[in-house]
């Protein structure tokens, strides 16, 4: 089936998603559609498989327009899309997320069983209809899921980031699964992605899109070069600083940590007092547990921890409180702050003070001085979730102890202005002066090479290399980041 | 106590225990879909002072009943309407609505206190009646008892047997999931809401009508509490909660006769022996007993006893759809 995406724009808020794309996909053929995070990929696909509605533009199959109001008419005209977090019922059978939704067509369960089998048997899957769908592993979910978009009728199959948290047997089953649905079943089959070395094995074709815009197409196989100057905006160069490295403050020997998503596989890294270490990674490539575990929030499944020389063989978050190590979360009103609590009730929690009674107006006054030399805009008794996100994180940061050893962040400039992220850096490196040490990751590349000192190079769980910024390229780090080495 | 007499008891227990039934039913379809009907014990009393109310000026048992359902339909509307269309707390809606309806009912029912009023008949089945033992616990009993053994069974079947069932399980459980598949969540949180809404008024009529007939002020007090507990002790299955239901009037039952033998004993310990089981076996069900508990049975029989022993709510219970 041809689809033609045609002007598609999509604004929320002021944030342009989706700017006046076109784009054109044909039958029998696999797309790669690739884009830094917050590039408009998903968007894009969201409004192409009805999930969302564009602000303008058309979308055609076949040449007839469409106008999909829900995910199920968008099924129904042929386009189906398999989400990164499979959309299905955890605590219902695999053959109860095969049926719902589906038309009834006076089939026995027995029968669609049958047929679910069948099915599966033609792309090499393996399921058990009366299994719980809980008990399945990711790759196993998405497999349900495209094969019930297949007994749907898809005859384009948009995929999300499918091989985020599936093992490399589950990808290759995948991928041999979608060559046989465009080369033998003539289907049409878009992947969204944002590691090259997948598009390159797997697409005939690739979109790039960056900040909104559909920014070019090649024809695959292409150098990876050719790629990643359309997906990154060319790195500025770093500015000169001089670093002034202390004593070894933290040292990770073989380091491991899983999730149920992803294994750490053991990494070896240090980071001095008065140094800044930069995680870089795609999401989820292993960085975020490395900052979990060294901030206690994630038990380390293996190897050691020293902090200051000293070894630290039950470490958790309260230890490293007490050690003053300090932690930022990326979801600053989920993990970082209250919602719900105003200012002075803030300063009022993490405050040292014991006793019944609360000093509300000590710490009302507290929090009206933080207020005016952080410069944030607000008064002692805003709700935090009133406040912007620029000003958010500076009450963040005005509530971070002084004398820390070591801070440790999640995007720490995520969503901020411009003037917003060099303030907040302003006080990163008054604080690094004094010797404290900084760990953090970022999803921009420009932030990690332009603020560190060392960079990480994260890919699929994996320290791929740790290397002095200054010693770095931006071409280097874009190649790294895709996988392609 | 020979067996008539024990036969006897048990018969009484299944009778006094089918409104409880009943409105447990409707409530577990209810929160199935993702609608905590919280206002049951209001919605109880003012639906018995209804049934009651009907029956008695209309003579008509099946117009108290239809008038009992009704309100019961009311109080369920006025929660869903709350959370799906004013985005409001149904805890709190639920909450209040209960107060509400204990209040009124003792208002609106002064002029019926005690009054002598309509009943429903007792209504033996023919053979099976004379089927021993079970025949004079089950089938020598009246409309309210056998509607309440169909209603569990119908209820099963329907949630977990047909396509309806799947969407509403589906909407109850990821709505998100449910929504991309075409299923109207919106609409059917409305439908089943007032469904088990309706069902719970027709336990109220129950009592006010079969099992404890007549009208008194706070005449069903309590039970509404109590079928909401029960709901969570059946792990949002009718059958565990029917069984829940059962098990609670037979420790009702044996409770007050456990008394007359240990008179020196106060009646409120007694009346504790039926929570204190129900949190033992939750413990036993939904605890870390059950994994190792599981794991000795013979493989075969892992899965469905796994289907009867977790006792999850429905994941999406109690919270506010996104607009889409």
């Amino acid at each position: 089936m041809q689809v033609h995406l045609n002007t598609i724009h999509k604004q929320f808020g002021s944030l342009v998603a989706n700017d006046e794309i076109s784009i054109q996909f044909e039958p029998g053929r696999i797309y790669g559609l690739l884009g830094e995070n917050g590039a408009g990929k998903s968007t894009l696909m969201k409004i192409l498989s009805g999930y969302q509605q564009p602000d303008r533009g058309e979308i055609a199959l076949n040449g007839v327009v469409q106008h999909f109001a829900t995910p199920r008419q968008a099924l129904a005209a042929g386009v189906g899309m398999l989400y990164q977090e499979p959309l299905d019922v955890p605590v219902f059978t695999v053959l109860e997320n095969f049926l719902l939704g589906r038309a009834d067509d006076g089939q026995r369960p027995q029968q669609s069983a049958k047929a679910l089998a069948q099915l599966a048997g033609r792309y090499g899957f393996q399921v058990d209809p009366h299994e719980h769908t809980r008990e399945l592993s990711m790759g196993e979910r998405q497999q349900l899921e495209l094969l019930r978009l297949l007994a749907g009728g898809a005859e384009v199959l948009i995929l999300d980031e499918p091989t985020t948290g599936i093992s490399a047997e589950q990808k290759d089953l995948l991928f041999a699964s979608m060559r046989t649905l465009a080369r033998e079943e003539g289907k049409t089959l878009i992947l969204v992605s944002h590691k090259l070395d997948e598009v390159q094995e797997l697409c005939d074709y690739a979109y790039v899109l960056r900040k909104g815009r559909l920014v070019g197409g090649k024809q695959l196989p292409c150098p990876n070069q050719e790629l990643v100057d359309l997906m990154f905006d060319e790195l500025a160069p770093r500015p000169a600083r001089q670093t002034a490295p202390g004593d070894v403050l933290l040292d990770l020997q073989h380091v491991s940590a899983r999730t149920p998503r992803l294994e750490l596989e053991p990494v070896s890294l240090h980071v001095q007092a008065g140094q800044v270490l930069g995680l870089a990674g795609l999401e989820g490539s292993g960085q975020e547990l490395l900052l979990r575990a060294c901030a206690g929030l994630l038990p380390l499944s293996g190897g050691s921890l020293r902090l200051a020389g000293e070894p630290q063989p039950d470490w958790d978050y309260p230890r490293a409180r007490q050690h003053g190590v300090a932690y930022l979360a990326a979801g600053r009103l989920e993990e970082g702050l209250i919602a719900g609590l105003t200012l002075t009730e803030h300063m009022a929690l993490v405050s040292n003070a014991h006793g019944l009674l609360v000093d509300w107006l000590q710490n009302r006054q507290l929090a009206a001085q933080h207020i005016s030399t952080y410069q944030v805009v607000g008064q002692p008794e805003s709700y935090i979730e009133n406040l912007s996100g620029g000003n958010q994180q500076r009450f963040l940061f005005a509530m971070l102890p002084q004398n820390l050893k070591l801070i440790l962040m999640e995007h720490p400039t995520r969503g901020l202005d411009i003037r917003s992220t060099d303030w907040i850096w302003e006080q990163l490196d008054r604080r690094r002066a004094d010797g404290t040490a900084i760990i953090f990751l970022s999803a921009d590349l420009d932030e990690i090479a332009a603020r560190s000192d060392q960079i990480a190079v994260f890919s699929g769980g994996r320290l791929l290399r740790s290397v002095p910024a200054a010693e770095t390229t931006a071409d280097e780090l874009g190649h790294l980041i895709g996988g392609a080495l | 106590m020979d067996s008539t007499q024990l036969i006897a008891i048990f018969g009484s227990i299944l009778l006094q225990s089918a409104p409880l039934i009943i409105a447990v039913c409707g409530e577990t379809i209810s929160e199935r879909a993702g609608i905590i009907n919280l206002s049951l014990d209001g919605s109880l009393l003012l639906s018995a002072l209804a049934g009651f109310a009907a029956a008695l000026l209309t003579g008509s048992l099946l117009l108290g009943f239809l008038a009992a359902a009704a309100v019961g339909a009311i109080f369920a509307l006025i929660v869903a309407f709350g959370s799906l269309h004013l985005r409001q707390n149904q805890v709190a809606i639920g909450f209040v609505l209960a107060m509400l309806g204990d209040s009124l009912s003792a208002f609106l029912g002064q002029n019926y206190t005690r009054l002598p009023g309509p009943s429903v008949p007792a209504w033996h089945i023919p053979v099976l009646k004379d089927v021993p033992v079970l025949g004079p616990i089950l089938f020598r009993q009246d409309a309210v008892v056998y509607f309440a053994l169909l209603l569990v069974a119908a209820t099963w079947w329907f949630l977990f047997r047909t396509r309806a069932g799947l969407e509403l399980r589906s909407a109850g459980e990821r709505p998100e999931a449910a929504f991309t598949r075409g299923v109207a969540v919106r609409k059917l949180r409305y439908i089943y809401a007032v469904l088990g809404g309706a069902l719970v008024g027709i336990a109220g009529a129950a009592y006010s009508l079969d099992v404890k007939i007549g009208w008194a002020e706070g005449h069903t007090r309590g039970m509404g509490w109590i079928a909401l507990a029960i709901v969570i002790f059946g792990g949002w299955s009718p059958l565990r909660g029917a069984l829940g239901a059962v098990l609670f009037g037979a420790t009702k039952a044996l409770a007050t006769v456990l008394q007359r033998s240990f008179p020196q004993v106060a009646l409120v310990a007694f009346n504790a022996v039926p929570w204190l089981l129900m949190i033992l076996v939750l413990v036993l069900v939904s605890g870390r007993l059950a994994a190792p508990l599981l794991a000795q049975a013979p493989a075969a029989l892992r899965r469905p006893l796994r289907g009867l022993l977790q006792a999850a709510p429905p994941a999406a219970l109690g919270q506010p759809l996104d607009d889409n």
